[in-house]
């Protein structure tokens, strides 16, 4: 067995009184994109920060390449960063900049205005090399430290919400870029965010987190597909949650009692236990054909237009407090105030213990 | 009545400007004066008073002794001044904010008290009276006033630049000396050269704390004693034209960080 490149074992910390981060365990194998997704306060940004060693963490250790790097200075560690801000040095050039790490290693001046070159060529900034970080555009200045963060060639690169400061459409841009920057230098990054559509785009590895804890983790289409826990399967994309019991047990299934009746699921669970059943808005299905699952019948709140799809909201009859959230064709002709039967299909609920 | 409102604030403000820069006006002008005494009529101009002042070995020793003191004691002032800012900017120290006050209390007390203060202390300590006495005391006042104006643009948009660097490798002292520094040079140039502008024309301090060697103010004041004559205009016209430099060189640091 390989040890991981970076083995995060049992890391709490604490700012004062509030417990930022409890407990956290992580690994994270050579040449993986890792996405750390959780809103705010759920304690990524921290957890990046102690892997870049800014923090200290208040117990546990971090092992970078099989070695103890829980009290190393950032300085010697074999991580680099790339800042939200980007926090370029305003008054270096651009290739001043991306030379600074090997102008500390003591590398010669010509070789550094070489690799200088080739990791603007890299990120697709070859000609900036004389021009002031002021001169530039917020993606090229993302672009700049993102190349100043590789030259040095880490073994983890870090990315704090990189692409936070950019509008969508450079956002959507970025993302690809960075997805392609990361396969060609095969360096492991880790990158923070809170933007899901972000993570499932980038990540092969995405890490679910909130409130000081990893929540789920795993590639993101089982994290999407299969969500571990109702938070996760509410922050990483919707789903309509149905609170439940378990009140007969077969082989191979069971009946949960919900507010919008009783429903089958496949998997054995204990008669009387409580139970969340998640289920995505691509799978409801509205009126018309049915699921072999049956919902009850709701009524439709909203209706909203959104390009390729209508996103609808529907409040349950039986219980108006459940509120479904589907996602139908753009075609679909149904209207607020319709009321229709909601039901999908039995494969794709998904159980959550509670 | 328009019309008189309009009279009135111009000879209003003529009145207040003639105020402020009459004084200077006329002790440049009769700095200009061909005869012995600096009083109307102005029979100049001439140079010759000028040339009296550059010939005059006390006053050029003293020029050149008040050059030195501003420049080591600002150069002193504002290194001390960048680290303490550095220090309660970067650091979580405890009881920061009464520390700070403390710093800046200087600019508060008068110059009287801080010079006297220095001479009994300096007297105690053995400390002769001298140049470096008052470069010393030079640094007492102008030291808060640096930490003021560092500390002021020190902010925390700077602390993620300061990372990188450490990130990337960088030892505290390059970090400070490569990144730290240069980012902050408007504001620490700003300081240097306020510091100069005090120095130069500081007379209380100066006047307590040395004896032989002395500074251009306390040599005019010696000069002034023997009554006026175009002398001190001249002397007194070049002390007002270095201040006007340096004055400008702080301004223009300062607006070329405001455009930045």
């Amino acid at each position: 067995m390989t040890a991981p490149l970076v083995d995060i074992r049992a890391v709490s910390h604490r700012f004062g009184q509030l417990a930022v981060l409890k407990n956290v365990s992580l690994r994270i194998e050579p040449g993986s994109y890792t996405i750390l997704l959780g809103p705010s306060g759920s304690g990524k940004t921290t957890l990046l920060s102690i892997l870049g060693g800014f923090v200290m963490p208040s117990e546990g250790k971090v092992f970078i390449r099989g070695e103890d790097c829980t009290a190393v200075p950032p300085a010697r560690r074999p991580t680099t960063t790339v800042f939200q801000d980007y926090a370029l040095f305003p008054h270096m050039s651009v290739g001043g900049n991306v030379g600074f790490g090997l102008r500390m290693q003591g590398v010669d001046g010509t070789t550094r205005a070489a690799k200088a070159r080739e990791a603007l060529a890299l990120v697709g900034l070859a000609s900036a090399f004389d021009k002031k970080p002021h001169q530039l555009s917020g993606g090229q200045r993302q672009r700049v430290a993102l190349a100043r963060a590789l030259v040095i060639e880490p073994a983890v690169l870090l990315l704090d919400e990189p692409l936070g400061a950019l509008d969508l459409k450079l956002r959507r841009q970025m993302q690809d870029e960075l997805k392609a920057i990361q396969k060609r230098v095969g360096t492991a990054f880790i990158h923070v965010t809170h933007d899901q559509e972000e993570a499932m785009a980038l990540a092969d590895h995405c890490v679910v987190m909130n409130d000081g804890r990893i929540e789920d983790e795993g590639p993101p289409e089982r994290v999407y597909a299969r969500p571990a826990t109702r938070f996760s399967a509410t922050f990483m994309g919707e789903s309509t949650i149905l609170a439940g019991k378990v009140t007969e047990a077969g082989d191979r299934t069971s009946t949960v009692s919900t507010p919008a009746g009783p429903v089958l699921v496949r998997s054995a669970l204990p008669v009387g236990s409580a139970v969340a059943l998640a289920i995505r808005p691509e799978h409801l299905m509205l009126g018309g054909a049915a699921g072999t699952a049956s919902l009850g019948m709701a009524k439709v709140s909203d209706v909203v237009f959104q390009g390729s799809f209508k996103r609808v909201l529907a409040a349950s009859v039986e219980d108006p407090s459940l509120q479904f959230i589907a996602k139908l064709p753009a075609t679909a002709t149904l209207q607020s105030g319709d009321t229709v039967a909601v039901s999908c299909d039995t494969d794709q609920i998904i159980v959550l213990a509670d | 009545m328009r019309q008189l409102v309009r009279v009135v604030s111009w000879v209003y403000a003529l009145a207040v400007y003639g105020f402020i820069f009459l004084p200077v006006v006329v002790l440049v002008l009769f700095s200009l004066q061909a005869t012995s005494f600096p009083i109307p009529p102005f029979t100049g101009p001439s140079l010759r008073w000028y040339e009296a002042v550059l010939s005059d070995v006390r006053l050029t020793s003293a020029l050149v002794n008040s050059l030195l003191v501003a420049s080591i004691s600002s150069a002193t002032a504002v290194t001390l001044g960048f680290l303490c800012a550095w220090g309660f900017a970067r650091f979580v120290l405890p009881g920061s904010g009464l520390l700070r006050g403390l710093i800046t209390l200087p600019l508060t007390v008068s110059y009287l008290i801080i010079g006297m203060g220095l001479l009994v202390l300096f007297n105690w300590a053995g400390v002769p009276k001298s140049l470096l006495a008052a470069g010393i005391g030079h640094v007492v006042i102008n030291l808060p006033l640096c930490f003021a104006i560092i500390y002021s643009q020190m902010g925390d948009h700077q602390i993620n630049i300061e990372r990188a660097a450490r990130d990337l490798g960088a030892p505290e002292w390059k970090v400070l000396l490569l990144i730290t520094v240069p980012v902050m040079a408007p504001a620490i140039f700003a300081g240097f050269f306020l510091s100069m502008t005090f120095s130069w024309d500081e007379f209380v301090i100066s006047f307590l704390l040395t004896r032989f060697d002395t500074t251009l103010p306390v040599e005019i004041w010696n000069l002034l004693r023997s009554g006026l004559n175009p002398k001190t205009n001249a002397v007194g016209s070049l002390v007002f034209a270095v201040s006007i430099v340096l004055v400008v060189l702080f301004e223009l640091t300062l607006l070329r960080r405001r455009k930045a």
